[in-house]
C-alpha cells in the first residue's frame, strides 16, 4: 500500500510539466497530518495554553480589582492563604467532593437499575427512550429555575406532595442544611439518563454466551447480575464515572441558578467552581482566585488520574 | 464505535424480526414482568413529571400558581408567554442563541473534523489529548484572562468573543466523538480509492466525509445542544446586545420579586426547541454521548 501511495498526482499528469497546483497539492497530501491537526490545534493553544498559563501567573501576584493594574509578584502567599482558608475554601472543597461523591453514586445506581430495566426489548420502549432524553438536553438554568419552584417551601409541589401524606414541609433549597442536597437530587434528575445510556450502550455490546452459560448453571438472577454481568461492566461504568465525574466537579449552572453569589446566604451550595466564579468576576480577587482554580484543576487531573488507573485495572 | 452501537440498537429496537436465528427466551416471572412495567412507568413520571409542571405553571396566572387548591384544574392563558415574548424581547434572546450556537458549531465542525481525521488515522494521541483536555479543564479559569483580552480588544459584548468561548467547548466534544467514528471506519475504503487515482486528501473529502454525514451530524447536534445550553460564558461575556436565553433567564429573577408565570414560560421557552430537536435526532444523541464509551 505505501509503495503506491505517494506517486498519486504525478501519475495522473504524466507526460505533463508539473505545475505550481500540482506541486501545492503534492505538498498538502505530503503534510496532510499536520495541515488538518494543526488549525484546530492552534485555537485550542491560543485560547486554552495561553489564559492556563496566564492563570498560573496571575496566582503568583496579588492581582486585585483590575486585571490592569498593577501587580506585585508574591510567590507562593495566594495558596498559603487559600490553603490555611477553613472558612471558605476548605468548606467549598468539601462541598464539591460531597457533591460529586453522592451524585455520581445515586446516579451510578439508579443508571444501572433502570439501564437493565431497558436492556431487554420491550412495547413502548421508543417512548421510554424518548422520556429519558428530556432532562439531558433540558437547558441547566432553565432547569434550576424549574426546580425552585417545585421545591418552594410554601407554593411547590413537593411539600403539597409531602402535606397529602402527613410529613410536615420541608424548606428545601432555603435551608441551610437541605439546600446542597437539593441540589444534588436535580443533578441526579438531569444526569443519570446519561449514565443509563452509556452503561445501555455497555450492556447491548456484551456477548450473551457467558450470562446464558450461567443461566444453564441454574444461577439465579441476582447471582448473574453480580457475578457475570457487572464484572463485565465495569470498564463500562468506570467510563461512565469518569465523564460524568469531570462535569459534576464543575457544576456551575443549576448551583448559581437556583442560590445565587456565593453559593447562597450561608454559601450552602458553594463548591468550588462557584467560589473561584464569584473571587473573579463578584470580588475580583484574580490573584486569589487563580490559586483557587489552580488547585481545582489539580483536583480534578487527580481524581481523573486514579480512575483511569482503576480501568487499566479492571480492563486486564 | 458508533456504527456497531447503531447497528445493535436497530436489533432491539425492531422488535424480533421474524427471521432472528434465536431471539432470547421471554425473560423472568409474571411477578418479574409486572414489576418492571412499574419501575418503568415510574421512572418515565420521575423523569417527566418537573418538566411537565414547568409547563403547566407557566399556562397559570400568579394567583393560581399560588392557589394549591389549582394545581391540576385551571383556566390556561397564555399571558406569561405574551409577556414574555413581547415586553421582554424574548424573540432577540432566541436569535442571539441561535446565532451563537450554529455559527461556533459549523466552525467547530470545519476545525474539527478534518483534526479528528488527523488524529484517528495518525493515531496523534498526544494531540489528542491536548484537545481533550478542553473537556477538562474548569471554564473560570479561562474567564479571566479572556476577559481582560478580549475587554483590551474592545470585543466583549459582540457576537465574536461569545461564539470563540462556545466553541471552546464545541471543538472538544466534535473531536472526541469523530475520532471515534473515523476509528471505526474502515480503512480498506480510502485505500482502495487511491489506488483508483485519489489522492489522500481527495480519498478523504470524495470518499470518507461522505460516509461520516451521520458522525458529522451527531457532533453537529450535540455541539449545538451545548452551544444552546451553556450558561457561564454567556454570563461573563455576552452584553446586552448579544445575551443568550440561559442568561435571560438568569436575569429575570435577579429584578423584584419572583414572576413565576413568567419564569416558568421563559424556562419553557428555552427548553421548547431543543427538546423538539432532541425528539427528532435521538439516535444521534444518543451514539454522541455514548462515543467512545465501549470502547473498553
Amino acid at each position: 500500500m505505501s509503495v503506491l501511495t505517494p506517486p498519486r498526482s504525478a501519475s495522473r499528469n504524466a507526460g505533463r510539466a508539473p505545475g505550481a497546483r500540482e506541486n501545492f497539492s503534492a505538498w498538502a497530501n505530503r503534510h496532510r497530518k499536520w495541515l488538518f491537526a494543526a488549525p484546530a490545534m492552534a485555537f485550542v493553544g491560543v485560547l486554552i495554553i495561553f489564559p492556563l498559563a496566564w492563570t498560573l501567573y496571575l496566582s503568583l501576584t496579588d492581582s486585585q480589582g483590575s486585571v490592569r493594574a498593577a501587580t506585585e509578584f508574591i510567590g507562593l502567599e495566594n495558596y498559603l492563604t487559600v490553603l490555611s482558608d477553613a472558612e471558605r475554601f476548605w468548606p467549598a472543597v468539601g462541598r464539591t467532593l460531597a457533591f460529586t461523591g453522592v451524585a455520581l453514586v445515586c446516579e451510578v445506581v439508579l443508571g444501572m437499575g433502570i439501564a437493565l430495566l431497558l436492556w431487554r426489548p420491550f412495547r413502548g420502549e421508543k417512548w421510554v427512550r424518548v422520556a429519558i432524553l428530556m432532562p439531558l438536553v433540558a437547558t441547566p438554568v432553565a432547569v434550576g429555575m424549574m426546580w425552585r419552584l417545585i421545591f418552594d417551601p410554601n407554593i411547590g409541589f413537593v411539600n403539597q406532595l409531602l402535606g397529602m401524606v402527613g410529613i410536615p414541609a420541608q424548606p428545601w433549597l432555603s435551608g441551610q442544611d437541605t439546600a446542597l442536597g437539593t441540589t444534588i437530587f436535580m443533578d441526579v434528575w438531569q444526569w443519570t439518563p446519561m449514565v443509563v445510556l452509556i452503561l445501555l450502550a455497555g450492556l447491548t455490546s456484551l456477548s450473551e454466551e457467558p450470562d446464558e452459560a450461567a443461566r444453564m448453571d441454574g444461577a439465579n438472577a441476582f447471582q448473574r447480575f453480580f457475578f457475570i454481568t457487572l464484572p463485565l461492566m465495569m470498564p463500562t461504568v468506570i467510563v461512565a464515572i469518569l465523564l460524568r465525574g469531570i462535569d459534576a466537579l464543575k457544576t456551575f449552572d443549576i448551583l448559581y441558578a437556583t442560590k445565587g453569589k456565593g453559593g447562597g446566604s450561608f454559601h450552602e451550595v458553594e463548591t468550588l467552581n462557584v467560589y473561584a466564579y464569584g473571587l473573579s468576576f463578584d470580588y475580583n480577587q484574580y490573584g486569589l482566585s487563580s490559586a483557587v482554580l489552580i488547585l481545582f484543576f489539580m483536583i480534578i487531573i487527580g481524581s481523573m488520574w486514579l480512575l483511569t488507573m482503576r480501568k487499566k485495572a479492571v480492563s486486564k | 464505535m458508533t456504527v456497531l452501537n447503531e447497528n445493535t440498537e436497530n436489533k432491539t429496537s425492531a422488535g424480533q424480526p421474524q427471521w432472528a436465528p434465536r431471539r432470547r427466551k421471554p425473560v423472568g416471572t409474571r411477578a418479574y414482568k409486572a414489576f418492571r412495567v412499574a419501575a418503568l412507568i415510574a421512572v418515565v413520571l420521575f423523569l417527566v413529571a418537573p418538566l411537565f409542571w414547568m409547563l403547566l405553571a407557566s399556562l397559570k396566572t400568579n394567583v393560581d400558581i399560588y392557589d394549591t387548591g389549582k394545581s391540576f384544574f385551571f383556566a390556561p392563558t397564555g399571558e406569561n408567554y405574551a409577556n414574555v415574548l413581547q415586553r421582554n424581547n424574548y424573540f432577540v434572546f432566541i436569535f442571539n442563541s441561535f446565532w451563537v450556537a450554529f455559527v461556533s458549531t459549523a466552525l467547530s465542525l470545519v476545525l474539527g473534523v478534518p483534526a479528528a481525521y488527523a488524529m484517528s488515522r495518525f493515531t496523534m494521541h498526544r494531540s489528542a489529548l491536548v484537545v481533550l483536555m478542553a473537556r477538562v479543564i474548569p471554564g473560570v479559569s479561562l474567564l479571566v484572562p479572556w476577559y481582560y483580552v478580549f475587554s483590551n480588544l474592545k470585543m466583549v459584548g459582540g457576537f465574536e468573543v461569545l461564539i470563540l468561548s462556545h466553541m471552546f467547548v464545541s471543538l472538544p466534544l466534535i473531536v472526541y466523538i469523530m475520532m471515534s467514528y473515523f476509528d471505526s471506519l474502515p480503512l480498506e475504503l480510502e485505500e482502495s480509492a487511491q489506488v483508483d487515482g485519489l489522492t489522500p486528501i481527495g480519498a478523504f473529502r470524495r470518499i470518507t466525509l461522505p460516509l461520516s454525514v451521520a458522525g458529522m451530524a451527531t457532533a453537529g447536534i450535540l455541539s449545538f445542544i451545548f452551544s444552546w445550553n451553556n450558561f457561564m460564558f454567556a454570563l461573563v461575556l455576552s452584553g446586552s446586545k448579544t445575551k443568550t436565553l440561559p442568561v435571560a433567564i438568569f436575569d429575570f429573577v435577579s429584578y423584584a420579586s419572583i414572576d413565576w408565570g413568567g419564569l416558568m414560560a421563559a424556562a419553557t421557552v428555552v427548553t421548547i426547541p431543543i427538546m423538539i430537536i432532541a425528539l427528532f435526532t435521538q439516535k444521534y444523541i444518543v451514539s454522541g454521548m455514548t462515543a467512545g464509551a465501549t470502547k473498553g
